[in-house]
């Protein structure tokens, strides 16, 4: 059995009177591909944000690599080896391609070093031509995969993306994938989907929130058969 | 060294010689010597607003501390070099207090904005009400309004009977200000500064990087505090007076006018802001008949509406486009969100 590298336990977080995450217990190996999906409002994106620090859950715990992180600065948690691509995307709008990725890699690195790794990571996610272009002048589409450079960049073990697909073409989708994949020899991926055919490809186990709640967590097939995840998911999606 | 950095390095070189030695053709050395003071004032809240994102609505405050430690250390001391190294760091020092708590603190940037103004006008406040003679610091009558007249100026290190004022005090002040501009250049271009112009444009993501804001960010503040702590010495010592007016609204106001004109965002507009509108206020000051302030104020709001992005940016586009559109666009580094706006 693999190190676990992700455990909530009981995690919720309240907004006033809406609970949007409520009560969840989740585990993730090293390494391990998993799927969130669930319709809008569900609380993935919330759920993401109490892992990285960005709000604090009113209850529960988060531990990463056996520590407990709960109530951790957001640069804490992050200088653990752990990267997100938030859904709409986060990057520094004023600054090149390269200065993005750059920063992400200068935090393990020295200056030289940071420039390698930007280098790398830019060929690698075929940026090069845009590479001095600032990202307030990119397509989404393009700003997204920028920003998973910047999450590749730093080298992290555990990786949470957050609806990385949408706005892409087909092609950029595929390729997402194969870079996931990639990612996985040496990083935990979480990501969020609502493109089953991107989630299938992936085949990865899927765990489903619903409010707040986890519905079920079981195999890509297995989760689209079920009749009350299609009920409360992919009925009203389709 | 790569090669751009040498070639900027030169450039900023060449055109500071330029400037230092040709300014004094067209304009009295004296008023160049207050001008040089307010650039460097308006560089030090265009480090860290126009690159680090901070507003400080009080920068103005360490302007004053620099000026006053100025002449306090010097009344008690005798000789100016240690009062000019600790007009550096008394502010600095100061500013690495207040930004720590304003920065661990969490205050967002309107709170931030309205404390360091609070605190100026405090200081401001509070020095109004030093005149007994019971307010001394060491040899060092505060003075209350009237301020403290009468400290050493400026001497050549080491040498207490060797003044430095009038022409001298000029090329002293200005290769100051183009050393600091160096030094902040060279500082921009380190990682503490991509770093900081990264936290300008999205500090959440910079956090999400796992770098420490709150710590970068009470950092460049007292950097910024030191060079206005620098600026207020110079000014101490061209004044030979240091009054509590160095601390108010009114000082506050302009060096943001200053930035804004000038160009937010870029190293040479907050200087080039400062020395237009200063040397504009001067020359509006030999007449009683419209109110400088009135000008000030227009000249902000016409900058606002027409030229929103400062004096600075305009001039490196108009130098890119008389040398030929060939050749690659000066770089411009787009003012922070929201400034652009007002
Ligand atoms: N900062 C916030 N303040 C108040 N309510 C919020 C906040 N963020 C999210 N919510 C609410 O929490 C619920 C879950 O939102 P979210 O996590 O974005 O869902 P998902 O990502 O699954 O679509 C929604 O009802 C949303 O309105
Ligand atoms: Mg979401």
């Amino acid at each position: 059995m693999a190190e676990t590298v992700l455990e909530t336990e009981g995690l919720t977080m309240r907004f006033g009177g809406v609970v949007a995450v409520d009560n969840v217990s989740l585990k993730l190996a090293a390494r391990e591909l998993r799927c969130l999906i669930g319709p809008n409002g569900a609380g993935k994106s919330t759920f993401f944000k109490c892992l990285c620090g960005l709000l604090t859950p009113t209850d529960g715990r988060v531990y990463l690599r056996g520590e407990d992180t709960t109530g951790w600065e957001t640069h804490q948690i992050a200088a653990l080896g752990v990267g997100i691509k938030m859904q709409v995307p986060s990057v520094m709008d004023g600054l090149s391609v390269h200065e993005n990725i750059w920063m992400a890699a200068r935090r393990h690195d020295d200056t030289a070093g940071a420039n390698d790794r930007a280098e790398e990571v830019i060929a690698r996610l075929a940026l090069g031509p845009i590479a001095r272009s600032p990202l307030a002048r990119l397509a989404h589409g393009e700003r997204q995969r920028v920003e998973l450079g910047i999450v590749m960049a730093a080298d992290p073990w555990l990786v949470l993306l957050d609806e990385p697909a949408a706005g892409m073409t087909a092609e950029e989708v595929a390729r997402m994938g194969e870079i996931i994949r990639e990612m996985t020899r040496t990083a935990a991926v979480l990501i969020v989907e609502h493109d089953m055919q991107f989630i299938r490809a992936l085949a990865s186990t899927v765990t489903v929130f619903h409010r707040g709640r986890v519905l079920m967590e079981d195999h890509v097939d297995r989760v689209m058969a079920d009749p009350v995840v299609r009920d409360v998911y992919l009925g009203k999606q389709a | 060294m790569t090669g751009a950095t040498r070639r900027d390095t030169a450039l900023v070189v060449i055109l500071g010689a330029a400037l230092i030695l040709g300014l004094p053709l067209v304009i009295d050395t004296h008023v160049l010597t207050l001008l040089v003071a307010y650039g460097m004032l308006a560089l030090s809240l265009g480090l860290i607003w126009g690159f680090g994102g901070v507003l400080c609505f009080g920068q103005a405050a360490f302007f004053g501390l620099g000026a006053y430690t100025f002449a306090i250390a010097g009344i008690n001391i005798g000789e100016s070099t240690l009062p000019l190294i600790l007009a550096v760091l008394v502010p600095a020092g100061f500013a690495l207090v207040l930004g720590a708590m304003m920065f661990y603190g969490r205050l967002g940037d309107v709170y931030l904005a309205v404390i360091t103004l609070v605190v100026s006008l405090i200081l401001f406040r509070w020095l109004n009400t030093t005149a007994g003679p019971a307010y001394v610091i060491g040899n060092a009558r505060l003075g209350g309004f009237n301020g403290i007249p009468g400290f050493p100026i400026l001497n050549v290190p080491g040498r207490p009977d060797l003044m430095i004022w009038g022409e001298p005090l000029y090329y002293a002040a200005a290769v100051t200000l183009l050393v600091v501009f160096l030094l902040v250049s060279w500082l921009l271009r380190s990682s503490f500064g991509r770093i900081a112009i990264g936290i300008r444009e999205n500090e959440e993501r910079v956090a999400l990087l796992g770098y420490d804001i709150r710590a970068r960010k009470t950092v460049l503040f007292a950097i910024g505090a030191a060079i206005a702590g620098l600026a207020g010495a110079l000014y101490a010592t061209w004044a030979e007076v240091v009054t509590p007016t160095l601390f108010s609204l009114q000082q506050s106001a302009e060096i943001i006018i200053w930035c804004i004109v000038g160009g937010l965002g870029t190293r040479f507009g907050p200087i080039l802001g400062a020395a237009v509108l200063a040397y504009l206020k001067f020359a509006l000051g030999q007449q009683s008949v419209i109110d400088n302030m009135f000008i000030l104020g227009l000249v902000l709001v016409l900058f606002v509406l027409f030229l929103p992005r400062g004096i600075a940016p305009e001039l490196a586009r108009l130098g890119a486009w008389a040398t030929g559109s060939r050749r690659r666009p000066a770089r411009r580094r787009p003012p922070p969100a929201g400034v652009a706006d007002g």
